[in-house]
C-alpha cells in the first residue's frame, strides 16, 4: 500500500465526481447555488493534471499536493474544506507506514481540519454529517480486525447513511441555511460528495 | 423551461472571456491579469495608499471588477460564476497592491468567500508580512436568525461601502482608520431583495429554481438561491413595502435620519421598473420621516439575468455623504472625475 494506491484513489475520485457532477449540481440547485458539481469536477480534474505531470515519492507529499491544488482550483466553501482535509490527511501520514490505524488517524486529522475551517456541528446538514459516522464506523471496523479496504467500506456505508439522514434536516451552515425550514426535504450536496470520495477510497485502497 | 439562451461560447470560458473583454473595453482605467483573474486599477500600486481588494463569484457585474479604479477598489478577484475566488488570487492581488500601507479585504459574508479570504490573509501575513485587515459585509435582513445560519449575507451595502471606503483610502487615511470606517458603513446599512425570475448558471444550463408566472420570491440573495418565502406576485407598491419595512425596522432607522437610498436591479429588470420602484421607496421613506441624502438606482450588484430588485438603506452623516460625493472613476460608477 503506497503512492500508487493513493494515486488510484485520486484518479478514481476524479472520474466519479466527473460522472456525478450534474447530480451534485442538481442537489445544490435545490438548496444552494448550483455549483458544487462543476466545482468539484474542476478541482479534481486539476489534481489529475498534477498527477499526470509530477511523480510523488511519498503518500503524504501526494495528498498535500492534492489538497493545495483543491484549495487553488475549487473556490467556494468546498475548496477550503476538501483542500484542508487532504492537507491535514497528508501531513498526518508523513513518515508513517500505511496501516488501517495510521489512515484512521489521518482521516481524523483531515476531518478535524474541516471542522476548524467550517465550524460545523453534527446535524447542521453539511458534509460533516457524512464524515462523523464514517469515522466512527471506520474505528469500529479496525477494532474488529478489518483491513484497510474493509474499514473504508464500513466508513463509506456509514457515510451513505449519514448522507441520507441529511434530507429531513434544516441547514444551519453554508448557503442552504438561508432557506431556513425550506432546506428540509433535500439531501445535502457536501455530504453526497463526501460519500462519493469514501466509496472511491473503499474501491481503490482495498 | 427550455434550454439556456446566453451570449456565450463555452460555459467554461465565460469568466475568462468576459474579463478579457473588460480589459479591452477599459484600457484607460484597468489592467487585467487573465491568468490569476484579477482586475487591477491601471495605476496600481499607489504609493502610500491603503490597498482595497474585494472579490467574489462572477455573475454580479458590475461588482466587483467594475468598481476598480480611482476612488474605489485597487483590485478585484473574480471567481467562477457564483463561486468564491481562491486564496492564490487574493494573495497575488494583496501583494501586488501593497506598498507598505497595508491592505483591506472587503468580503461579503458567504461561507466560501470568508474561508478563502481568511486563508489568503493568513498566507499573505506569513509569506510577505503584508498587514491585512478584513471587513465582512452582512446587511441582508432576510436572514433573520444568525444563530442558526451562516449569518446575514453581504449584499447591496457592499457597493456603497466600496465607494465610501475607497474615497477614504484615496485621501491617504491609515489602514486601521479605513477598516473602522468600513465597519461603520456596514453597521449602518441594511438590505432586502426579491426576485421575479430565477437565473441560469452557465455551467448548470438550467434555472436554479422555478417560479410560476404568478409567483415571486422574497428575501433572495445574489446567487440565484431561492429566498425565504414564495408569495403571489403583487403590485410594485406592495413589494416596495415588503422590502422597505423590514429594512427600516431592523437597524432601526428613525424619523429624522438621513440615508443613501439604493434601489438595485438584479440584472434582468429594466431601469423603467427600477425607477418606478424608487418612486415607491422614496414615498415610504418620506412617510417614515427619513431624509434621502443621496440615491443610487440601477444594476450594480446583480444575479446574472434574474429579474427583481433589492433595496438598501445606509444611514449617513455629513462625513459619509462627503466621501460618497468624492471623485470616482470606475467602469461601474463615475462622477466628479
Amino acid at each position: 500500500m503506497g503512492v500508487e494506491n493513493f494515486t488510484n484513489w485520486l484518479r478514481d475520485a476524479a472520474s466519479t465526481l466527473h460522472e456525478n457532477a450534474a447530480y451534485l449540481t442538481e442537489l445544490d440547485s435545490a438548496i444552494g447555488d448550483a455549483d458544487h458539481g462543476s466545482n468539484m469536477d474542476r478541482g479534481f480534474a486539476a489534481v489529475v493534471a498534477v498527477l499526470d505531470e509530477v511523480s510523488f515519492e511519498s503518500v503524504d507529499e501526494l495528498m498535500k499536493k492534492a489538497g493545495m491544488t483543491l484549495v487553488s482550483k475549487v473556490g467556494g466553501a468546498s475548496g477550503p474544506l476538501y483542500g484542508t482535509f487532504f492537507l491535514r490527511f497528508g501531513t498526518a501520514l508523513a513518515g508513517a507506514e500505511i496501516t488501517p490505524a495510521t489512515v484512521g488517524e489521518a482521516l481524523k486529522a483531515g476531518v478535524g481540519g474541516i471542522l476548524a475551517r467550517g465550524k460545523a456541528e453534527l446535524g447542521d446538514k453539511t458534509m460533516y454529517d457524512a464524515w462523523a459516522p464514517a469515522l466512527d464506523a471506520y474505528d469500529d471496523a479496525v477494532a474488529g480486525g478489518a483491513d484497510l479496504g474493509g474499514a473504508l467500506a464500513a466508513a463509506a456505508e456509514a457515510a451513505a447513511k449519514g448522507r441520507d439522514a441529511t434530507t429531513p434536516l434544516v441547514a444551519r451552515k453554508g448557503r442552504a441555511s438561508y432557506l431556513g425550514e425550506r432546506s428540509a426535504g433535500h439531501q445535502d450536496p457536501g455530504a453526497t460528495s463526501t460519500t462519493l470520495l469514501l466509496e472511491s477510497a473503499a474501491r481503490t485502497l482495498a | 423551461m427550455g434550454g439556456m439562451k446566453k451570449l456565450i461560447n463555452e460555459p467554461a470560458d465565460v469568466v475568462s472571456e468576459a474579463l478579457r473583454g473588460m480589459g479591452a473595453a477599459h484600457p484607460d482605467r484597468l489592467k487585467v491579469d487573465l491568468e490569476n483573474r484579477i482586475v487591477y486599477r491601471k495605476d496600481a500600486p499607489r504609493a502610500g495608499k491603503v490597498g482595497l481588494i474585494s472579490g467574489g463569484g462572477s455573475g454580479h457585474e458590475p461588482m466587483h471588477g467594475g468598481f476598480v479604479g480611482l476612488g474605489m477598489l485597487d483590485a478585484a478577484c473574480a471567481g467562477e460564476v457564483f463561486t468564491s475566488p481562491v486564496p492564490d488570487q487574493m494573495m497575488a492581488a494583496t501583494k501586488a497592491v501593497d506598498t507598505g500601507a497595508g491592505v483591506l479585504h472587503i468580503v461579503k459574508n458567504y461561507t466560501g468567500d470568508v474561508m478563502n479570504f481568511e486563508m489568503a490573509a493568513e498566507l499573505a501575513a506569513a509569506d510577505a508580512g503584508t498587514e491585512v485587515l478584513s471587513v465582512v459585509t452582512d446587511d441582508d435582513v432576510a436572514v433573520q436568525d444568525s444563530l442558526y445560519t451562516a449569518g446575514r449575507r453581504g449584499v447591496g451595502v457592499t457597493v456603497l461601502l466600496e465607494k465610501i471606503v475607497g474615497a477614504a483610502a484615496e485621501e491617504g487615511r491609515p489602514l486601521q482608520e479605513v477598516a473602522d470606517l468600513a465597519k461603520r458603513v456596514n453597521d449602518n446599512g441594511r438590505s432586502m431583495g426579491m426576485a421575479l425570475t430565477s437565473c441560469t448558471v452557465p455551467a448548470a444550463g438550467k434555472p436554479t429554481f422555478e417560479l410560476a408566472e404568478n409567483e415571486m420570491e422574497l428575501g433572495i440573495g445574489i446567487h440565484g438561491e431561492p429566498g425565504r418565502q414564495r408569495l403571489p406576485l403583487a403590485p410594485a407598491k406592495e413589494i416596495a413595502a415588503m422590502l422597505v419595512d423590514p429594512v427600516l425596522g431592523d437597524l432601526p432607522y428613525q424619523q429624522g435620519d438621513s440615508v443613501i437610498a439604493f434601489v438595485n436591479g438584479m440584472g434582468g429588470t429594466p431601469l423603467l421598473e427600477l425607477y418606478l420602484m424608487y418612486n415607491e421607496v422614496q414615498q415610504l421613506l418620506d412617510r417614515a420621516g427619513i431624509t434621502v441624502a443621496r440615491s443610487l438606482v440601477g444594476n450594480y450588484i446583480t444575479s446574472l439575468e434574474m429579474a427583481g430588485c433589492s433595496v438598501t438603506l445606509l444611514k449617513v452623516d455629513d462625513e459619509l455623504v462627503r466621501l460618497w460625493d468624492a471623485p470616482v472613476n470606475t467602469p461601474g460608477l463615475r462622477w466628479n472625475a
